[in-house]
């Protein structure tokens, strides 16, 4: 009887009611030794399943810097799919801890969704993707064509924003996925494919003929993409906002995954706070003091991460650009570990 | 207190009185059912605030910013939100109309075809009937639209038919468009005399046979007038009506009637899918008359289609009628699968996109179920309407 | 001399044989002949280019895109494929588990569905009782040294079988119930049950799936959270156990109300009279109606793709979005449809028989 008892109780526990307290997010996540996070349900280089059926892109490695810094493994994290539409409210209800699904940071978002977003983690901007044939070099001759869109998202209304800004007319074209756009496109179901200018580029070499393909110059809208956890456990916000911190200013103080373990050796005092090994950080966000060292072992400072998923040796082929450090012309900047 | 005087009891409250505990259960559900919705009720405003989400119905006057392929009535990105709800709610109305005209004459042919004598047809009916009916409608929207219209050729390869008349690629079909000029009143106003006069025909042969027995030729008199006052009068106004042929020009192809391919792809699922469960309601329908009524049709010498007109089809349509009406409204609950392959309908626009761009969970998809219970409750009214007009008298 | 009947002569070769059945099913007269060759032309038409493209010119071994050489089908993609069209993404060492579950829930299904095997009741029992348990364990882990799989890798047909059968199991008891509530006298029962079914009833499944998915999170008192796959199942049960209320009532109704009376006469209470009158009878009337539903039931799993959880259908069109394996949508489609086809048939085909062996000849 103790033993139907206890498999009735564990039953209860694990499948159905999983408490999720609003305030102690970083309870949560270490009592269940394992992070759950949201991600896409398939967007090349940001979070897809390889053939093995494991997550991979900068999405994914966002998470799991969190789980690293907050359990000391970046494999203990549960990615959990989203549509585009039940995202928020999959983040809202508890049933992930953090959003890193490529999601535009915009004021209706952070004050009226009961989310906040911690940073950005890739700055973007939306763009067009046409055929050549068509004979068309820029997006303000694009008047009456159809466009294929992945529906669900701000670039839904950046396209009508645009369009009704330049006076041209359209017909949108909706699709699911990205990966259902390129089909509707490659078919000739639409003229042009709008997509983040990051998600063009992967988009393109999906195509039977890229060479057949280029992206208009124009860019239409900002689309700073970044993780957002839920309002009202600024201790969580803290932690995964400095997650993403620490791995830019690793980079920006050349701490790799390569040479970590030589920079706890490190008399630069901006370093070995980064790995911990003076100035207690951690404990101030709750974490062990070698949350950085982790983050930058396991998963790498944010070069590394965007070199692995995104970079130029990567199907995708994105340059840093905007993504670039501060230092170097981008506009990646975080604030000091200190 | 008379059905209790034999008990020793005579208290009102007797447990175990039948009525008693039956007042106690009522009270009791009652009372669960209110403490449900209250907690529920309170659960969603102590989280709507807990997490600062908006609520009320203000975002239906809001500026929606996105655009809509398809609509019924006049959209731009402009439009509010509750412009949006009826862009969406038309075009489930217009996909579900056009599925149900379909899919009766589809599967009024099939289940005919499923009581033919010829064998082979009988068999072929029956194979179509049993592959279709068992594939889920969402698998065959997919099918129809990602393997079969999405194959079609680019708008500058098109397949022409009927000598550059109508014209099919994979932006859709496209088919001349009627425009109206002046002149239109006239032939209107004869057209509707025209419907007036084939009514009053109808009256009058129906009085006619119940008095005499004798039959009229009603379908093509009506026939001939209609089409006979339409061409005289089309030919007499000046021929108000011209047509406007497709073209190609710019990036596809512009003015005449188009067909999106997001629209065909559901009509030519759901009709498919519906046409199935229709063809069996008609064969079992037909099937439910007994044979003694086609025996003394003989018996009296009726031809075969005097029977089926007046002997098996009316007994028929009892059986009929209300699972085609629970078909009927089947089909327009599948339309909201339009929103798996981007057809604007409500679901899709309403319930998806701004849903999405809004967050308003609780107030939209409450809509979204009021506008199918709405239709549902409407669909099952007249079908109570119907079984008492036509119900059996027994006994 | 004795009356010697003469051998009665053999019909004309006319009217027997293949001759005979030919000219009476097929060629009667003229209609019937030209319709006749007309079917046989399609038939001709669609089945030798079908045959041709999905056997004779298709590519059936390899492992890559490029060994599909021919212009036929590539089963290539379906075949690289078929271990995530079963389980989705659930982890390649523990696949005996839902194996193993699986051949549990075959073996319970042929133990209560073939007359001939005996212990019925026991095997009933078993099945609501110790299968689910132990289902749950090999499935999701958690005890007796199996490790947890979080049903976030679970898909491809596991995951179909999973919503179905636990969808139609929770909604027959509801279901019963509701039906019951429906036929009560008291009119507050009849009213809320009425009301609960309609609603139910009235509202596509997919509107269902997106509330269990977008607001049921809401309804539930804060910092509780749901896993998907049970907000999915919650909304597949309430809306399948309206549509077997449905099924049941309409076996309650199709009993001759002198079942009832006869009941009441002799004095038994509510439940004795349903337990033991009526329920028994009702219920083998309600059987082919309860595979109907079952087999919607079946195909209104593939709605669940729609909030991102991945059944067959689902995995399907995720591995149709595979870079690699881009332009094989059709024979994506085709064994997905195949594979709910087999198991819609069949069920339909087993309510047929069914019905044949519980007719039983006296009907109200």
């Amino acid at each position: 009887m103790k033993k139907l008892a206890t498999v009735a109780a564990s039953i209860a526990a694990a499948l159905t009611f999983s408490a999720a307290a609003q305030a102690a997010t970083l309870d949560d996540v270490q009592s269940r030794d394992t992070l759950r996070c949201g991600v896409s349900d398939g967007l090349p280089g940001f979070s897809v399943t390889d053939s093995d059926g494991n997550w991979v892109g900068l999405d994914v490695d966002t998470c799991k810097a969190v789980a690293a810094a907050v359990l000391g493994d970046a494999d203990k994290v549960e990615f959990v799919s989203l549509t585009a539409v039940e995202r928020f409210t999959a983040l809202q209800s508890g049933e992930v801890d953090m959003l890193s699904r490529n999601t535009t940071w915009t004021t209706t978002r952070d004050a009226s969704l009961g989310i906040n977003f911690t940073g950005t983690n890739y700055y973007d901007g939306q763009g067009f993707l046409i055929n050549t044939d068509l004979g068309v070099t820029s997006a303000t001759e694009l008047d009456g064509a159809a466009v294929c869109v992945a529906s669900g998202t701000t670039t839904e209304l950046n396209l009508a924003d645009y369009f009704e800004a330049q006076g041209m007319s359209f017909e949108p074209v909706l699709y699911d996925t990205s990966d259902q756009t390129v089909a509707g496109f490659e078919a000739g179901r639409c003229d042009v494919l709008t997509s983040d200018t990051s998600q063009l580029a992967a988009l393109r070499i999906q195509l039977s003929d890229p060479e057949g393909a280029m992206i208009l110059p124009e860019i239409i809208s900002k689309e700073p993409l970044g993780p957002a956890v839920r309002q009202g456990d600024d201790q969580w916000f803290n932690i995964v906002k400095w997650a993403l911190f620490l791995q830019v200013n690793a980079e920006e103080y050349g701490v790799s995954s390569s040479n970590v373990d030589d920079m706890l050796e490190s008399d630069d005092p901006n370093v070995s706070r980064i790995v911990g090994t003076s100035g207690d950080l951690g404990s101030l966000l709750g974490l062990p003091s070698d949350w950085g060292y982790q983050i930058i072992s396991q998963v790498g400072n944010y070069a590394e991460m965007f070199e692995r998923n995104v970079g130029p040796d990567t199907p995708l082929e994105l340059e840093r650009g905007t993504n670039a450090l501060w230092t170097d012309g981008g506009i990646m900047y975080a604030p000091p570990v200190r | 207190m008379k059905h209790n005087l034999n008990s020793t009891q005579r208290s009102w409250f007797n447990i175990n009185d039948p009525r008693v505990r039956s007042v106690i259960y009522q009270i009791l559900i009652i009372l669960g059912v209110i403490w449900a919705v209250m907690t529920i009720a309170g659960n969603v405003v102590a989280n709507l605030e807990a997490r600062g989400i908006a609520t009320g119905f203000r975002f239906l006057g809001e500026r929606a910013g996105f655009g809509v392929s398809q609509a019924l009535i006049e959209y731009s990105s402009n439009s509010t939100y509750g412009r949006v709800f009826f862009v969406g709610l038309l075009n489930t109305l217009l996909v579900s109309a056009m599925g149900i005209v379909a899919a009766t004459f589809l599967g009024l042919f099939v289940g005919l075809g499923r009581l033919t004598p010829n064998w082979l047809v009988r068999k072929i009916c029956m194979v179509y009937i049993e592959i279709f009916r068992n594939i889920p409608v969402l698998l065959q929207i997919f099918f129809w639209y990602y393997v079969v219209l999405q194959t079609l050729p680019r708008p500058n390869q098109s397949i022409a038919l009927l000598g550059d008349l109508v014209f099919i690629n994979v932006r859709g079909a496209y088919a001349p468009r009627p425009i109206l000029e002046s002149g239109i009143g006239i032939l209107t106003t004869m057209l509707i005399l025209a419907v007036v006069a084939v009514i009053a025909l109808t009256i009058w042969a129906r009085r006619r046979k119940r008095d005499t027995g004798e039959e009229f030729p009603v379908l093509w008199t009506s026939l001939g007038i209609l089409v006979g006052t339409m061409t005289v009068g089309y030919i007499a106004t000046g021929q108000p009506l011209v047509f406007e042929i497709p073209e190609l020009r710019g990036f596809s192809f512009d003015g005449g009637m188009r067909l999106r391919p997001e629209l065909l792809a559901l009509w030519l699922a759901l009709t498919i899918y519906t046409s199935t469960f229709i063809a069996e309601i008609i064969r079992s329908g037909i099937q439910s008359v007994s044979h003694g009524q086609t025996e003394a049709c003989r018996a009296l010498s009726l031809s075969e289609r005097q029977r089926m007109k007046l002997v098996v089809l009316p007994q028929a349509l009892r059986v009929i009628v209300p699972p085609l009406t629970s078909q009927y409204l089947n089909l327009t609950k599948n339309s909201s699968l339009a929103v798996a392959i981007g057809y604007p309908d409500l679901v899709s626009v309403f319930q998806g996109t701004a849903l999405n761009q809004t967050g308003q969970a609780i107030e939209i998809v409450g809509m979204t179920m009021a506008v199918y219970l709405l239709i549902s409750l409407l669909v099952s009214a007249f079908m109570n309407w119907f079984n008492k007009r036509v119900a059996l008298v027994e006994r | 001399m004795p009356f010697t009947p003469t051998p009665a002569r053999p019909a004309p070769i006319s009217q027997m044989g293949v001759i005979g059945w030919l000219r009476k099913n097929l060629f009667s007269n003229i209609p019937n002949t030209l319709l006749s060759l007309v079917a046989l032309y399609v038939v001709w038409q669609v089945l030798s280019s079908v045959i041709s493209w999905a056997f004779i010119n298709a590519d059936w071994v390899g492992s890559s895109r490029a060994d599909c050489t021919s212009d036929g089908a590539c089963w290539v993609f379906v075949s690289v494929r078929l271990n995530q069209f079963i389980y989705g993404f659930y982890p390649a060492e523990a696949r005996w588990r839902p194996n193993l579950a699986f051949a549990l829930l075959v073996g319970f299904l042929i133990w209560l569905a073939v007359p001939r095997i005996p212990y019925k009741k026991l095997g009933g029992i078993l099945a609501l009782t110790a299968f689910p348990v132990a289902a749950y364990f090999l499935l999701y882990g958690g005890a007796f040294g199996l490790p947890v799989v979080p049903t976030s890798r679970w898909g491809g047909l596991l995951l179909t079988i999973v919503l179905a059968v636990i969808g139609i199991v929770l909604a027959m008891p509801i279901g019963i119930a509701l039906a019951l509530g429906r036929r009560s006298n008291m009119p507050a029962v009849r009213l809320v049950c009425t009301i609960f079914i309609e609603f139910w009833r009235g509202v596509p499944l997919i509107t269902i799936l997106f509330m269990a998915s977008v607001m049921l999170p809401l309804f539930f008192a804060e910092g509780v959270s749901i896993d998907r796959l049970i907000r999915a199942l919650i909304g597949i049960t309430l809306f399948q156990s309206a549509y077997m209320a449905e099924v049941v009532r309409g076996g309650l109704q199709a009993l001759g109300k002198g079942q009832y009376e006869a009941a009441d006469a002799l004095g038994l209470s509510y439940w004795q009279k349903m337990n033991l009158i009526i329920l028994p009878q009702a219920l083998k009337i309600m059987i082919p109606g309860i595979v109907n539903t079952t087999i919607s039931l079946w195909k209104d799993t593939s709605l669940v793709v729609i909030i991102g959880l991945l059944e067959v259908l689902g995995q399907v069109r995720q591995a149709l979005a595979d870079p690699n394996w881009l332009g094989f949508p059709a024979e994506g489609y085709i064994f997905a449809a195949l594979t709910f086809w087999v198991f819609c048939f069949s069920m339909s085909r087993f309510s047929q028989y069914l019905e044949r062996r519980l007719d039983t000849g006296h009907k109200n």
